[in-house]
C-alpha cells in the first residue's frame, strides 16, 4: 500500500507517545509541575475518605488473630540520651507534655495516664511497605487529653515529637537523612474513638522496639503514622514550624502526610 | 447516529460475513467510523493510566517483595507466605529468585537480581526497566500509583457509565448467546490460530474471543485490582468494612491485587501482539482518528 499523508500522521500519532514513554517515564517523575498535579490526588483521598468513612471504625479482632509476634519496625532502641535516662530509671522522670494552642498546658507521667479510662483494642498494624501484623493495644483516648487541655481557636493539626532521631531506611530508597521523628494529624482523626496513646502491646507495657514508653496509635492511617518514644504533643494551625514543613518525618521525605491509603 | 451505524450490524452476522466466500462481491473501500470518540478517549487514559499503575506497582512491590494470606504477615510472621522473591550468595555474583508455593525458580537476570542501568548488579524485585521511578522509590511510586488509580477509577467509570447508557456494553463487549456455542468459539480459535482476521463488514465488530477477552479484563480483572486496592488501605477499611472481609483479609487482598495485576500484565501483551498481526497502523489508527476502510480487500 503507497503511504498516504493520513497515515504518516496517523504513524506519528502513535509513535510520538510511546517514544516519550520510553525516553520520558523517569525523567517525568522528577519534573516539578507533574510532581504538583500528581501529589494532588493525596488531597483528594483525603477528602473523599472523610466524605465516606469520617466515623468509620477500624475493623477490631479476636485474641486468636493476634500476631506471634508483631514486627518492630525503624528505631528498635533510640540513642538519644534523654531517652536512655529516662529508660535507665524505668521512665518513672518521663513526663508527656501538651502544649501549644491549649487553654491548660498539661504535663503527665505515666500514672496520671493510666488513671484515665483506658481503652484497649485488638487492630491490625499495616506498614507502607506492604506487610501487616496484628496487636492489642491499651492506652487512654487522646480525645480525653486534647479535651482537658481545651484546644483554642484555630487549633487544625495535633503533632507528636518523639525521642526518636530517626537514622533513616535504606530498604524505603528515595530520600533518606537522619532527623527527629515527628508526626500529625487532623482533628477528625485525633478525637476519633480508636485514637489513642499506647502504653501497653499484648498486655504488656510496651518494650523499647515497639516505642516505650508511649505510642500513637490512629487506627486508619499506615504505620508510619503510629509514632514512637511519645514526648510532647503540641496542638497547632500550621504544621510549617514542625521538621521540614511536611507533618512528619517521612512525609517529609516524599510519602503522603494523609496515610489512610 | 452515524457513530452507531455499525452497532446495527448484530456480532452474529458479523461473524458469518467472515466465513463468506463472496469476497469478490465485497464493496468498494470505504472510511467508516469504527470508534465512538468517548471510547477513544478512555481507551488512551486507560491505557496510561494502566501502564503507570504497572510500572509503579511493581516499584512498590520491591518493598517488600512477599504475598500472604489472611489478614496478617510479615518477615516475623510467614505461616502463610505463599510467594517471595529475593537474591541469594555469593554477593560477589548473586543468584535472583522467586519461590511460589514452595518451589523456587532461577530468575537471575529478571527477578530478585538483574542489571542497573550502569550495568552492575542490582538487587531488587523487578528491573529497573520495569519499574517506575527506575530506581527504588517507595514515596514517588506510591504518589503516582495512587494518582493514576484515580484516573483509572473515575475513566472507568466514564466508560461503564457511557457502556450502559448507549447499549453499546451489551452489543459490542458481551458475547453473544450465538458466539458461546462450541462450534463458534472453536471457529473463532482456529481463526485467530490461523492468523486470519476479518474483512469488510465483520471487522467492524468483535469476534468472540476478543469480546471475552475485553469483558474479562474491563468487567473482572480491573473491579478485582480496584476493589483489592482499596482493601489495601486502612482509611477505606474502616469506611467500608466489607471491602477486606471480601478477600478474606488485607493481605490476601495484597495476594490477589499482584494475581489480578499479572492476569491484565498479560492481556496487554496478547492484545498488543494481535494488533501487531492484525494490521498496527490500520487498528492503531482507528482508535486515535476513530475511523477505519473496509471493503476491498479489507
Amino acid at each position: 500500500m503507497r503511504p498516504t499523508p493520513v497515515v504518516q500522521r496517523r504513524q506519528l500519532l502513535t509513535a510520538l507517545p510511546a517514544a516519550l514513554a520510553l525516553t520520558g517515564c523517569d525523567a517525568i517523575t522528577r519534573n516539578p509541575t507533574a510532581r504538583a498535579i500528581v501529589e494532588s490526588g493525596e488531597q483528594a483521598t483525603w477528602r473523599w475518605q472523610r466524605v465516606v468513612g469520617r466515623d468509620g471504625l477500624a475493623r477490631e479482632f479476636s485474641a486468636a488473630d493476634i500476631s506471634p509476634v508483631f514486627k518492630a519496625n525503624g528505631t528498635k532502641r533510640p540513642g538519644n540520651p534523654e531517652w536512655q535516662r529516662l529508660a535507665a530509671g524505668g521512665f518513672a522522670d518521663w513526663r508527656l507534655k501538651i502544649s501549644g494552642l491549649v487553654g491548660r498546658e498539661l504535663s503527665l507521667s505515666l500514672a496520671d495516664l493510666a488513671r484515665l479510662p483506658q481503652r484497649t483494642q485488638i487492630t491490625r498494624h499495616d506498614c507502607v511497605e506492604g506487610w501487616s501484623a496484628i496487636g492489642q493495644w491499651t492506652g487512654p483516648a487522646l480525645s480525653q487529653l486534647l479535651k482537658a487541655a481545651a484546644l483554642r481557636d484555630g487549633a487544625r493539626y495535633i503533632v507528636f515529637l518523639c525521642a526518636d532521631d530517626y537514622g533513616a531506611e535504606a530498604a524505603k530508597g528515595g530520600l533518606q537523612s537522619a532527623s527527629r521523628y515527628y508526626e500529625s494529624i487532623d482533628l477528625v482523626d485525633a478525637f476519633h474513638p480508636q485514637t489513642i496513646l499506647a502504653h501497653s502491646l499484648n498486655n504488656a507495657p510496651i518494650d523499647a522496639a515497639h516505642g516505650a514508653p508511649l505510642r500513637l496509635r490512629v487506627e486508619r492511617q499506615l504505620g508510619y503514622k503510629q509514632a514512637k518514644y511519645l514526648m510532647q504533643i503540641v496542638v497547632a494551625d500550621s504544621l510549617a514550624p514542625f521538621g521540614g514543613g511536611k507533618g512528619g518525618y517521612w512525609p517529609d521525605r516524599g510519602y503522603e502526610w494523609y496515610a489512610g491509603t | 447516529m452515524v457513530a452507531l451505524g455499525n452497532g446495527r450490524q448484530t456480532a452474529d452476522s458479523a461473524a458469518m460475513a467472515s466465513t463468506a466466500p463472496a469476497l469478490d462481491a465485497a464493496p468498494p473501500p470505504r472510511r467508516v467510523l469504527r470508534h465512538h470518540w468517548l471510547v477513544r478517549v478512555t481507551h488512551w487514559l486507560n491505557a496510561a493510566a494502566i501502564i503507570i499503575l504497572l510500572m509503579t506497582g511493581l516499584n512498590i512491590f520491591g518493598a517488600h517483595p512477599r504475598l500472604y494470606w489472611g489478614h496478617a504477615g510479615s518477615v516475623d510472621q510467614g505461616e502463610r507466605l505463599w510467594l517471595e522473591t529475593g537474591a541469594s550468595p555469593p554477593w560477589r555474583n548473586p543468584s535472583g529468585w522467586i519461590e511460589i508455593c514452595g518451589t523456587r525458580f532461577d530468575t537471575t537476570g529478571l527477578i530478585g537480581v538483574s542489571a542497573s542501568p550502569t550495568g552492575s548488579r542490582s538487587m531488587v524485585a523487578f528491573p529497573h526497566w520495569a519499574t517506575l521511578p527506575a530506581m527504588r522509590d517507595l514515596a514517588t511510586a506510591r504518589r503516582w500509583h495512587f494518582f493514576a488509580a484515580w484516573v483509572l477509577i473515575l475513566n472507568g467509570l466514564a466508560w461503564l457509565g457511557f457502556g450502559l447508557a448507549s447499549g453499546r456494553l451489551a452489543r459490542d463487549i458481551l458475547p453473544s448467546r450465538a458466539q458461546l456455542t462450541r462450534a463458534h468459539l472453536w471457529h473463532d480459535i482456529v481463526e485467530h490460530a490461523r492468523l486470519r482476521f476479518p474483512k469488510g463488514q465483520a471487522a467492524l465488530s468483535y469476534a468472540a474471543l476478543q469480546r471475552l477477552a475485553y469483558a474479562g479484563v474491563a468487567l473482572v480483572l480491573i473491579p478485582v485490582v480496584i476493589l483489592t486496592g482499596l482493601a489495601m488501605s486502612p482509611g477505606m477499611d474502616a469506611a467500608w468494612p466489607w471491602l477486606d472481609a471480601l478477600w478474606g483479609g488485607r493481605q490476601s487482598a495484597r495476594s490477589v491485587h499482584f494475581i489480578a495485576m499479572a492476569a491484565i500484565a498479560g492481556f496487554i501483551v496478547l492484545h498488543l501482539a494481535l494488533v501487531l498481526l492484525s494490521g498496527p497502523v490500520r487498528q492503531i489508527g482507528a482508535m486515535v482518528t476513530g475511523r477505519m476502510t473496509i471493503g476491498g480487500d479489507r
